[in-house]
């Protein structure tokens, strides 16, 4: 029988020898943003294999969803991507909508925009922050985080929680906005615009950022298409893949802004594509925040939801790509099954083909740059 | 005038009245050896939390402020903590080394304090070879991290420390030029001799834009040389969590994080030394009543002044920039900065023949 | 001469690049008021808490030791997690019929996510969200609470 320290010996032993050192990255690690494992096989510093193992956060949330009503399964999409939460739970309405036939109110319509429009800026602001700090420069971090408190604010007023808003109901959304929320949108919009300069003196602009992240995790339009993946991520390979844009929902077909497509593929580009929406959010932000409609903000519904037995489908632009919500329905009033399509295991699977023959460091810049949250992945 | 010397000198002469000429010896080893242990101690807490207020105030943060009156104890508290702290030693360690490398990375550092004047006068040993002592023995400190990261028996750990050899190796080249540009132009490796060379001027002043660049290069090569941000890449916490430190745990720990803040401070006393007259006042040329009114003020305090100016430069660094990678860190030293300094030397040479300086 | 100049050019522009980053943090350095740090159980005075803000359920009491709730479980069919339990007893009308009333509205605060959807669903507005965030408590037992006061009744007129 070995003693545990023999066997670690030789296992350490064995590693360098052969010239291949495999480690554990996560799931408790710095650079992971939650319990992702990443099994990494290195050849000195040069990156040979990546194996990330998941699971470590599921919750079951699709067999859950099962077990609830069409009211109550929408706040628990709120777990999956916690940082496009509005997001996700209007994916979540929309499908229901689809099966109920419920024509949503104008004003609701222009709402719900508004604040997915604002959940996309806080996540790619956080986005931000963190990834500066993978790449080892902590002061962007409180800078992103001082614009995301004011987003967080203007939710807490509106919709009562910071993160988990639960906000979007079928039919509508749950409350009318706030008296202040006008003001203290535009106030927001002001601060942003001038502050969002110092990230390009702090990080875009900083030489050693840009040595960092060019050239670095290149995916090819085609890798791209294969792996899945969505949103700024496909983006960045040039993938037109804007569900707003290609399939709009909403009264997205009737705003002004532009998808956002960068060419390179590496991981500055998907910086630059998600700096370059903020601002595109920014834009439709400012188109509607004087043209609210007046009216109801949710249609009239029955207070027990029965979906027509059938199959509903819908899909929405998360900050991380194409989030769809399918749901199976037999006709009662908790649905038969549910899935997710989230964005950031597609987006994950990606990881391995991108960062092999780069370093540790690319590792991290190409980690960063794809935006994982692992509840997303989990579920 | 204030000045240290005169309190040396007193003791001196009170010891040697007193005691045989041995016993002078030890008791005068004695003071040493506790003035030097009261120096580390003080140092440690007092830039800890400099470093911490000056990161919470470049993050629109306020830092600590809990314990004592504006978080002044802080780091006392913390030491206390770490103190009490179990040191753990992993299983499959490499005992002896693991035990032993936090205290050759902290005797490098007190080595390197012995040529350091703090004032005129006020130095341990003023060795006719000083500066090269200085760069030679702070190489070792290499030493102690390499042993670290093996000894632990962890592939993170390994990881850092090889990181660490190659910066150091590397960086100890152009440190080591930026340093024999000023020694060129003094012509002394004596630290008092250069000290007083720069009795009208400090060389960054005097040796025009040779000696600035061979500054602005020093800085550079001593921040990767006490491994700092942006070139931290042997605890790299994003990447390998805490490099080399990761299993250390309790005093030992704290044996390195005080090691690292002795070695920024003793690396910028050194930059203060050679390029801003280490405690020489400001002088400029001839205008003997500017350097009168300058000379009011004490060495000591020019001297801790300009330290701790480079202190925060290089704090200013580490809370703006983002890290480089091993790759790029060795770029930029083989490719940019050696280069650099090696055709700098030559100017600075030439300009010390030529007696083109001030 | 080309790769000389473009050296040189190289060099200076990366300089150039990493003094405006030290710019911007310097520029904050010497700036305290802009300090965002909310020093919170210091401003708990001050602390100003949006109406809306979802930290726990309540059942308001007036005056007469009245709630509004009518015992019609709305409220704990509404929620996902099974947060909330009520007994019901039945109470005798003066014209002498049973009248199905409230007995015990248990909250189990430890299962809430606040998603508000027993407020929506509630038809007589008995109970609301309170802005109380600080739930902390030594005994789990503690979290588990009864929302009607002892010897309360509901309110007149309330169906």
């Amino acid at each position: 029988m070995y003693s545990e320290t023999q066997i670690l010996k030789e296992a350490s032993a064995g590693d360098i020898d052969g010239g291949e050192l495999v480690i554990n990255v996560g799931p408790q690690h710095p650079a992971t943003h939650g319990v992702l494992h990443l099994v990494i096989t290195l050849q000195g510093e040069t990156i040979k294999k990546i194996e990330p193992h998941l699971g470590y956060i599921h919750r079951s949330i699709e067999k859950m969803c099962e077990s609830l009503s069409y009211r109550q399964f929408i706040y628990v999409t709120s777990r999956m991507d916690y940082l496009s939460a509005h997001i996700n739970n209007h994916a979540c309405a929309l499908c229901v909508e689809k099966g109920l036939q419920v024509e949503v109110p104008p004003r609701a319509k222009v709402i719900r925009v508004l604040m997915d429009e604002l959940t996309r800026i806080a996540s790619h602001e956080l986005w931000l922050g963190a990834m500066a700090m993978d790449l080892g420069a902590f002061t962007p971090f409180f800078y992103a985080f001082r614009e995301r408190e004011a987003i967080n604010e203007i939710m807490e007023e509106t919709c009562g929680a910071r993160l988990t808003m639960n906000y979007m109901v079928p039919g509508g959304v749950m409350f009318d906005l706030h008296p202040n929320f006008q003001k203290k949108v535009k106030a927001f919009i002001t601060q942003f615009k001038k502050k969002v300069v110092e990230f390009d003196d702090l990080v875009t602009n900083n030489i050693i950022f840009q040595n960092r992240m060019k050239g670095i995790g290149v995916l090819s339009k085609e890798d791209a298409i294969s792996y899945g993946c969505t949103g700024p991520v496909a983006r960045a390979s040039g993938v037109h893949c804007d569900i707003r844009k290609i399939y709009p929902y909403e009264i997205y077909d009737q705003l002004e802004f532009d998808e956002i497509t960068e060419s390179a593929g590496d991981s500055f580009a998907r910086y630059m594509v998600r700096v370059r929406e903020m601002h595109q959010s920014a834009k439709i932000i400012e188109q509607l925040i004087d043209n609210i409609p007046e009216g109801d903000y949710q249609a009239k519904t029955k207070a027990v939801l029965k979906l027509p037995k059938g199959e509903f489908y819908s899909r929405v632009e998360t900050a991380r790509g194409e989030l769809g919500v399918y749901i199976v329905s037999e006709g009662g009033t908790t649905p038969y099954r549910i899935k997710f399509r989230s964005p950031g295991f597609s987006n994950l699977s990606a990881l391995d083909h991108i960062a092999r023959g780069g370093k540790i460091g690319d590792l991290m810049a190409t980690m960063g740059t794809l935006d994982l949250v692992i509840p997303d992945i989990d579920r | 005038m204030f000045s240290l010397e005169s309190i040396t000198n007193a003791v001196q002469d009170w010891l040697n009245a007193n005691f045989s000429p041995m016993w002078a010896l030890i008791i005068q080893c004695a003071i040493v050896i506790l003035l030097a242990m009261g120096l580390f101690a003080t140092l440690g807490l007092v830039l800890v939390l400099m470093e911490r207020k000056v990161a919470a105030h470049m993050q629109i943060r306020l830092g600590p402020n809990r314990v004592g009156p504006k978080g002044m104890f802080q780091t006392a508290a913390d030491t206390l903590k770490l103190i009490m702290k179990e040191g753990l030693t992993p299983e499959g360690a490499d005992k002896l080394l693991f035990n032993l490398a936090p205290f050759v990375v902290m005797i490098v550092s007190m080595l390197l304090l012995a040529p350091l004047a703090f004032s005129n006068g006020f130095q341990l040993w003023d060795l006719n070879i000083g500066v090269l002592f200085i760069s030679a023995v702070s190489s070792v400190s290499v030493i102690g991290i390499l042993m670290a990261g093996w000894a632990s028996n962890n592939k993170y750990s390994l990881l850092g420390a090889m990181r660490s050899g190659a910066q150091i190796v590397s960086y100890e080249l152009s440190a080591g030029l930026s340093i024999i540009s000023i020694v060129v132009l003094a012509g002394s490796l004596q630290i008092s001799d250069i000290i007083n060379s720069q009795q009208d001027g400090w060389w960054i002043f005097k040796g025009h834009i040779p000696a600035i660049i061979s500054f602005v290069i020093f800085i550079i090569a001593v921040t990767a040389e006490t491994n700092r941000a942006p070139f931290d890449l042997a605890e790299a916490e994003s990447e390998l969590t805490a490099g080399f430190h990761t299993e250390y745990s309790g005093m030992k720990f704290a044996l390195f994080f005080l090691a690292e803040y002795i070695n920024i401070f003793i690396a910028c006393a050194i930059g203060a030394t050679l390029f801003l007259g280490g405690w020489m006042p400001l002088h400029i040329g001839h205008w003997q009543a500017f350097n009168h009114v300058m000379d009011y003020i004490p060495g000591v305090v020019w001297f801790f002044g300009k330290t701790f100016f480079l202190i925060f430069v290089i704090m200013w660094f580490r809370w703006t920039f983002p890290r480089l990678r091993i790759d790029q860190l060795l770029n930029l030293e083989w490719k940019y900065l050696l280069p650099i300094s090696l055709f700098n030397l030559l100017l600075v040479t030439l300009i010390a023949i030529m007696g083109w300086h001030f | 001469m080309a790769f000389i100049k473009q050296y040189i050019s190289e060099v200076f522009g990366a300089v150039r690049s990493l003094w405006k980053g030290m710019r911007t943090t310097g520029r904050y350095f010497v700036r305290p008021k802009e300090i965002i740090t909310q020093q919170y159980p210091d401003n708990r005075d001050t602390l100003v808490l949006p109406e809306r803000f979802r930290g726990e359920v309540v059942m308001p009491h007036d005056e007469n030791n009245e709630h509004a709730c009518t015992g019609c479980t709305a409220c704990e069919l509404a929620c996902p997690n099974g947060t909330i339990k009520i007994i019901t007893k039945f109470d005798i009308t003066p014209e002498g019929k049973k009248k199905k009333a409230l007995d015990t509205f248990i909250y189990h605060l430890e299962l809430c996510t606040m998603c508000n959807l027993c407020i929506e669903a509630c038809p007589t507005d008995a109970i609301k969200m309170a802005k109380n965030f600080e739930h902390s408590v030594y005994d789990r037992s503690k979290l588990t609470k009864r929302l009607n006061k002892p010897g309360s009744k509901i309110r007149e007129g309330i169906e």
